[in-house]
């Protein structure tokens, strides 16, 4: 493969990235709904992180998501009057939360991995949802405003231009973006491949299988929850919704709709979950039926993705 | 002070009670499919949307026989001809597949029946308190305990006596060597799957009469059903038992010092039982893996 093939999908990727609030508004979309569908997309490739490089089953990702929404909000509305400030703290809040929890859990494996994770999303939404005094409770948490940034000796506006906040979202994911791809290339990365690959095979070499999945576990939260510090600064807004259980199901058919052996594949995915939910939910009461169907569908007749789906025509 | 704490008890054991029931269900599917049936809250609110319906035309005790089983027979199908499917797969796909029908089966009894919460009729004889001093024990609450322990005596009866009962324990064990011995698996895991919906439809009728019919009681129980099977302890169904009583009596008696931590207390649990034994109180160490 030249390097040139090898470095095709970064720059179809990128491209359209970088114009996609031109041709989003002529389908008749709109610059936040770009900026949504970036937002996700990185949450969802920061799971598939753990869940298509490493073969670890998390269904909870939504916790790091919320924790990092909460944690610009609370920023905002009660501490330091900057959103780069605001960020690291909703990063931090999440990652280490993902550290504490992942603990706790990186002897389990499988089907129960996953409920346990599942259990721990829900811990932060009750508590989210029950300390009305700060969190806003069900209501959400609301009186605060993202505020422009400074990036060297110069300021971008935030707060007025949503083109600005679409390509601030973009420049971070195309760094979280670059740092998931270096650690996927580093030793570290091909050693989690390969405990995905063969589990028990890694441990005979003397892989400290627990400390790697950990790791992954904590990466891969770590790029969850910038994403949810770049949500509610979208939104202006935060609420326990963004903490629940359908959250971090939304966040898996992301990663499996676009590919979860692909690495934009979660991006693609969604991509097309975004705009499908707008879609819907513009036009009908009952969009919960039509997401959940499309799970069932996604499950059963395209469990490969679109990434999946697109690589496996040529070689057959 | 003493009567405030037995009352939280006694209702956390009655919620408990719920949680158990519905988690060896889950359980029962989970050991025998490896699948976590997510849409097992939606069999729930299912069942107790049929119970409502079917109780002015078949009376109380006819809307409890009859609404769970015809959730089973849903269930039956949903397994026949989505679930089966999935089996050998990665279990992501099975848990993503049941995630979708949660949402379906939520957003379906909306439709039908309204978003609204709906009043569940519950005959006198069982809505009187049973005495002055103990108020809080209302005859129904003393007969969901009482029918959830027939009903889980009944189920290891069943497990531990009969043809299908040892097949699905032997099953659980080893599925591979079951089949070997001529046993059509795929009728065990129909049947398994019917009987775990059947618990949770029985589960759902039940709580209807204790909190109130409205859209969203599955997906508001199905998360302690994780908990407490993940507290007794994998692929261990007396566990499972345990782990929902205990659960419900602890945050029954949380609501009295601290109410606002009532949801999370379960949590915090899980996390002391997976740090001091991460296969649960009485798991199977090996299952974990």
């Amino acid at each position: 493969m030249s390097r040139l093939e090898r470095h095709a999908p970064a720059f179809v990727a990128s491209a359209l990235l970088v114009t996609m609030p031109w041709w989003l508004q002529a389908a008749g979309g709109y610059t936040e709904l770009a900026s949504r569908i970036v937002i996700l997309g990185l949450a969802a490739m920061g799971l598939n992180f753990l869940l298509g490089f490493t073969g670890v089953l998390s269904f909870g990702h939504a916790a790091y998501f919320g924790l990092g929404g909460y944690g610009v909000a609370m920023t905002l509305r009660y501490l330091v009057p900057s959103s780069a400030v605001a960020i690291l703290v909703g990063v931090l809040a999440g990652t280490v939360a993902a550290a504490i929890i992942g603990a706790l859990i990186v002897k389990l494996r499988g089907v129960y991995f996953a409920m346990v994770t599942i259990a721990f999303g829900q811990v932060f939404y009750f508590v989210a949802f029950r300390w009305n005094r700060v969190t806003g409770g069900d209501d959400g948490l609301t009186g605060w405003a993202r505020l422009p940034v400074g990036v060297g000796p110069l300021t971008l506006d935030l707060r007025g231009s949503d083109l600005a906040f679409y390509y601030f979202v973009l420049a971070l994911l195309g760094l979280s973006a670059a740092a998931m791809g270096l650690l996927l290339r580093s030793p570290f990365g091909r050693t989690l491949l390969a405990i995905r690959e063969n589990e028990r095979r890694a441990r005979f070499l003397g892989i400290p299988v627990e400390r790697h999945i950990w790791l992954s576990f904590v990466v891969s939260a770590l790029f969850a929850s910038l994403a949810g510090a770049l949500f509610a600064l979208l939104n202006n807004f935060i609420d326990p919704r963004a903490l629940r259980w359908d959250q971090s199901g939304n966040f898996v058919i992301m990663a499996v709709l676009g590919g979860m052996r692909s690495f934009w594949g979660p991006l693609v995915g969604a991509g097309v979950f975004v705009l499908l939910q707008d879609l819907i939910s513009t036009r009908t009461q009952s969009w919960m039926s039509f997401v959940g169907a499309f799970f069932v569908l996604v499950v059963l007749f395209f469990p490969r993705g679109v990434l999946g789906f697109v690589r496996r025509r040529p070689a057959s | 002070m003493a009567q405030l704490v037995l009352f939280d008890a006694f209702n956390g054991l009655v919620v408990g009670a719920f949680y158990a029931l519905m988690a060896l269900g889950l359980s029962l599917i989970l050991n025998l499919s490896g699948v976590i049936n997510f849409a097992h809250g939606g069999f729930l609110a299912v069942a107790a949307y049929l119970a409502y319906t079917l109780i002015p035309r078949l009376g109380f005790w006819g809307g409890l026989v009859v609404a769970p089983l015809l959730t089973a027979g849903l269930g039956l199908l949903v397994e026949r001809f989505l679930i089966r499917r999935l089996y050998g797969r990665d279990p992501l796909y099975s848990l993503l597949l049941t995630f979708g029908l949660a949402y379906v089966f939520e957003d379906g009894t909306r439709v039908l029946w309204g978003a609204q919460a709906l009043p569940y009729p519950v005959p006198p004889s069982l809505s009187t308190p049973v005495s002055a001093t103990l108020f809080f024990l209302t005859g129904y609450r003393v007969f969901m305990v009482l029918l959830v322990a027939a009903a889980v005596t009944a189920l290891f009866l069943v497990l531990a006596r009969t043809r299908l009962g040892i097949r699905i324990r032997a099953g659980t064990q080893d599925l591979e060597t079951v089949s070997v011995l001529g046993i059509n698996v795929r009728v065990l895991r129909n049947l398994n799957f019917g009987l775990g919906v059947y618990l949770a439809g029985l589960a759902g009728v039940l709580a209807a009469g204790m909190l109130g019919l409205e859209p969203t009681i599955g997906s508001s129980l199905i998360m302690p059903s994780f908990v407490a099977i993940i507290v007794g302890g994998l692929g261990s169904l007396p566990g499972t038992l345990l782990g929902g009583l205990l659960i419900g009596v602890a945050s029954g008696v949380t609501t009295v010092f601290f109410p606002s931590a009532t949801e999370a207390v379960i949590y915090v649990m899980m996390a002391a039982v997976l740090l001091v034994r991460p296969h649960g109180l009485l798991g199977d160490a090996a299952r974990i893996r």
